[in-house]
């Protein structure tokens, strides 16, 4: 569903501070399957999301979604078929308006038009979307109210409202305490699952990426260095997976937190 | 005489509502305004000298406005420079401009020809001159502000509300930023340019340098009303601005009346308007840092309050 070939990203090239941040990646992302993403800091996971969803223009390389090439789509083209979920929980919703109003705007993609959208059946909708997060009596109350939590259970919300062929969560759990975090990932989980969505998700915690979801890619200075899927992966542990990368890239895993959160 | 302040707020309380689009809807510095209430006054004034009829003046004028509003969020757009920069190059370059439309002319006199001001009175002719010209101005400017409101409520006009907030958002709604900016902007300029033609009508002539400092007085009047109550509701907001516009008008009436009494002439209004928005402003951030203080205390207050519960329980 997701061809991506050759992708290099160089930042500030041709001076000091030239930083190759992928390099000839090549990943293919089969629809239904459910990735997770894992490496340390600066081995280039965000870049691969920005490039996929196009916030920066790729330097080399094509990305095909659904035998489309995207690779000079602007952004807000690729997020028809593109959902992305930040770490930053207020990225995701519009703070000064109210929690009907953001459903309303996510409810289809692509500019609006002069209509009042929000109609009394879009409403009730909504109501009964907003009581699995349990912000159904408080649709009037502005987001910017809400806490971290419950802002991104609606982002994840409102972006699985216009069912997106691909999911990006980038770590969007890792700026929550750990029981809103737990919540929300539930949520994920369930809506990945409902939906039967694609998926690609940035995780540090080792454990959770082996246990869940159907593939696993660990990256490493601008590299994919492992991708493992189905038997093979069900059979990972943590200890393997750091002595996979020990034996790979011949240093240790500098991410203690990895280690850190199983 | 209380007529006219009124009359003057509420001319000036359409522009207001223009900037109060760009600089709080949009969160986007738009000086623009310098120069399109002076285009909206030209555009005006030479459409009606030229016999076009008054209501064509005030659509030449608001469409006018637009277009200066396009020019900026084009420049803004294409290439990618701040609003603000964006904004002082279409102020500059309509000088010449308004120039060009008045006929190289500094200013032209609407005295000799029938305009807005000379047809409230024999509209409603059951009232003085000065409560006609209250009275049809009121109807305007709440057409305005009704319009507005209605528009801020639809789809794609919550989405300006939204981009202003989080331009995020809407790229991840699969909407254009640029789109929607140049939407906002052009709208914002068009009531500006509008309220300039009511203004050049009102006062019997157009001139050239008539947008001096407008962006900081309507800067005042917005803080002014934000002063008064504070709301998300669109159709508040709006009627706070009016309100601000009005209070500042009556501001600078007594300062012109009874300025004098404490040595200040019409030469200090400029500094007086910066003095108030910056107090303003100081006192909105000293507003909210206490409300943060008093979320604090109440927060702290809450857990304390559980903790001596949960020993209770224990």
């Amino acid at each position: 569903m997701l061809e991506i070939s050759h992708v290099t990203k160089v930042f500030f090239p041709g001076t000091v501070n030239e930083k190759v941040a992928l390099e000839d990646i090549n990943l293919t992302v089969n629809d239904g399957d459910v990735i997770c993403v894992i490496g340390s800091n600066g081995s280039g996971k965000s870049t691969l999301f920005n490039m996929i969803a196009g916030t920066f223009p790729v330097t080399s390389g094509t990305i095909k979604l659904a035998g489309k090439d995207i690779t000079h789509a602007p952004e807000y083209k690729r997020a028809f078929n593109i959902g992305r979920i930040f770490q930053d929980p207020t990225k995701g919703t519009s703070a000064n308006m109210s929690i009907q109003d953001n459903m309303n705007l996510a409810s289809s993609k692509g500019m609006k038009g002069l209509r009042f959208g929000l109609t009394k059946e879009r409403k009730a909708a909504f109501r009964e979307m907003l009581s699995t997060i349990g912000l159904e009596d408080r649709m009037e109350d502005n987001v910017g109210l809400l806490s971290g939590g419950q802002r991104q259970a609606l982002t994840l919300l409102m972006t699985t409202l216009s069912r997106p062929s691909l999911m990006l969560l980038d770590e969007h759990t890792a700026a929550l305490d750990p029981r809103n975090a737990e919540i929300v990932m539930n949520l994920t989980k369930e809506y990945i699952e409902r939906d039967h969505l694609t998926a690609m998700m940035v995780t540090h915690n080792m454990q959770f990426a082996i246990d869940y979801g159907n593939r696993l890619i660990m990256m490493d200075e601008g590299h994919i260095i492992m991708d493992v899927s189905g038997e093979e992966k069900s059979k990972l542990t943590v200890q393997a997976l750091v002595d996979e990368f020990r034996n790979i890239r011949n240093k240790e895993f500098d991410s203690d937190e990895g280690l850190l959160t199983n | 005489m209380i007529e006219g302040i009124f009359v003057e707020g509420l001319i000036f309380s359409i522009m207001v509502l223009g900037i109060l689009i760009s600089y709080r809807i949009l969160d986007l510095a738009d000086l623009t305004c310098d120069g399109s209430v002076a285009t909206g006054a030209a555009v005006a004034t030479m459409c009606i000298v030229n016999g076009l009829g008054i209501p064509m003046g005030l659509i030449m004028s608001f469409l006018v406005g637009v277009l200066c509003g396009l020019v900026t969020a084009t420049i803004h757009n294409k290439l990618h420079i701040p609003g603000l920069l964006a904004s002082i190059l279409t102020m500059t370059m309509l000088y010449s401009i308004n120039l060009r439309i008045l006929g190289n002319k500094a200013n032209v006199s609407l005295v000799r020809v029938d305009t807005l001001y000379r047809l409230f009175p024999k509209a409603f002719s059951f009232a003085s001159s000065d409560v006609a010209a209250l009275l049809g101005t009121l109807l305007f400017v709440l057409l305005v502000k009704v319009l507005m409101d209605v528009f801020f409520r639809t789809d794609i006009g919550q989405a300006i509300g939204a981009l202003g907030g989080n331009e995020q958002v809407i790229l991840s709604q699969g909407m254009n930023p640029a789109i929607l900016k140049v939407i906002g902007l052009g709208l914002s300029n068009g009531l500006i340019a509008l309220s300039g033609g009511m203004l050049a009508q009102y006062q019997g002539f157009a001139d050239a340098n008539l947008g001096q400092g407008m962006v900081v007085q309507g800067l005042a009047a917005i803080m002014i009303g934000e002063f008064l109550f504070s709301s998300n509701r669109i159709s508040l907001i709006t009627l706070r601005a009016i309100l601000g516009a009005i209070i500042y008008k009556a501001l600078m009436f007594l300062g012109r009346k009874y300025g004098y009494l404490i040595g200040i002439t019409p030469n200090d209004f400029k500094l007086l308007t910066g003095i108030l928005v910056i107090i303003s402003l100081a006192v909105a951030q000293t507003r909210a840092m206490a409300s943060n203080k008093g979320a604090r205390k109440k927060a702290i207050a809450r857990v304390l309050g559980e903790a001596k519960e949960e020993e209770k329980d224990a």
